[in-house]
């Protein structure tokens, strides 16, 4: 398979949290969200009852592949911003390592200027965080013999179970 | 590539619909929103064209229930089927962890099914994934209508490593979650 599941435990999901909430407040945005480049919503800060997140990951995730497609095909390793101004808000999409997009989103309390600063120096800290995430599952899979994976013991009757009501 | 989240104690898994034009993946999504109780489905997005054919893709994100303390949730793609968007096709079969072809059971898109198939795989193999590895669901749809090739002829030629089928009737529902829970029963398995 081409990449191993990405797994993220309590101590790395509180320090991307932290580092998104830091950014957040320091770039005077409304929202900041961190998904996966497959579209999964890995965590957010501000507002967040207001916005469709699933939506919103998975949205992001599908124009930033095909911005990456576009860059290919002019011969660009990657476009690793994105901006879309509108009449209220902007987003700024930007890509953090391997598998990481930040979206952000502000309005006019907010400079582009001040957001893009920011968003330099979170995304070298999230890199970092996520280095230790690939790192901690590297570990997992080359100790395999004594890690048991949590959902060893889902038995056929568990699934069976899980689908009854839908 | 599943993302499972001990923060959040989720489990999130991404099934994509494959297939040819106009062969139901949309109407199958479109089946599961309707019959979906509103607290376990997330709102339903079509990227599609002005004559409503996909353009880029649907997606439709499910939560099932409770397995060991998790939440295992499933989002469900589809691609657009006509020939000339293979590039978005590529794009979405990227992190999948199951893969649902659904075949158009029509004579007349016998051929249409083949090259969609061997698409597939090609595509797959783009991503670094592959048909014999990857969960894999096939669905005869539109078996009501009159001018359909034989079960056991489309079986022979679509089918690819003995996958679990289903004949359905995607427009009135018929085969839709048992194709969904078939592919998403292997995903599942494949986490252990």
């Amino acid at each position: 398979m081409a990449l191993p599941d990405f797994v993220m435990y309590e101590e790395e999901y509180n320090k991307l949290k932290e580092v998104i909430e830091r950014l957040k407040e320091e770039s005077g945005s409304k929202i900041v969200f961190l998904v996966d480049k497959n579209g999964q919503q890995i965590a957010g800060a501000g507002e967040l009852g207001n916005i469709d997140a699933t939506s919103l990951a998975s949205l992001t995730a599908g124009n930033v592949a095909a911005t990456d497609g576009l860059a290919k095909l002019i011969g660009e390793k990657e476009f690793s911003l994105l901006f879309h101004e509108g009449e209220r808000d902007n987003l700024h999409i930007s890509i953090v390592g391997k598998r990481g997009i930040l979206v952000v989103i502000f309005d006019n309390k907010a400079t582009l200027g001040l957001v893009r600063l920011r968003v330099k120096k979170a995304s070298q800290e999230l890199e970092k965080i996520f280095d230790l995430i690939d790192e901690k599952a590297k570990k997992q899979v080359g100790d395999s013999e004594n890690f048991e994976s949590p959902f060893a013991e889902i038995t056929e009757d568990d699934i069976d179970k899980l689908f009854g009501d839908i | 590539m599943a993302f499972i989240n001990h923060a959040a104690k989720e489990i999130n898994c991404k099934i994509v619909y494959y297939g040819p034009g106009l062969c139901g993946k949309t109407t199958n999504l479109q089946y599961i929103y309707t019959k979906t109780a509103e607290e376990r489905k997330g709102k339903m997005i079509s990227l599609a064209t002005e004559t409503d054919r996909t353009l880029y893709f649907d997606f439709l994100p499910i939560d099932i229930g409770t397995i060991h303390g998790f939440k295992v949730k499933f989002q469900l793609y589809t691609v657009p089927g006509q020939v000339f968007y293979n590039a978005s096709r590529k794009l979405i079969l990227k992190g999948a962890d199951g893969v649902i072809f659904v075949a158009d059971s029509q004579e007349e898109r016998f051929e249409a099914n083949i090259e969609s198939l061997e698409n597939l795989q090609e595509n797959l193999i783009e991503n670094n994934l592959s048909l014999d590895l990857i969960p894999y669901v096939l669905q005869l749809n539109k078996r009501d209508l009159p001018n359909v090739v034989p079960v056991e002829e489309l079986i022979q030629e679509l089918r690819y490593k003995g996958e679990p089928y289903f004949e359905a009737v995607a427009i009135q529902g018929l085969g839709v979650f048992e194709t969904f829970k078939a592919c998403a029963k292997q995903v599942l398995q494949t986490l252990r």
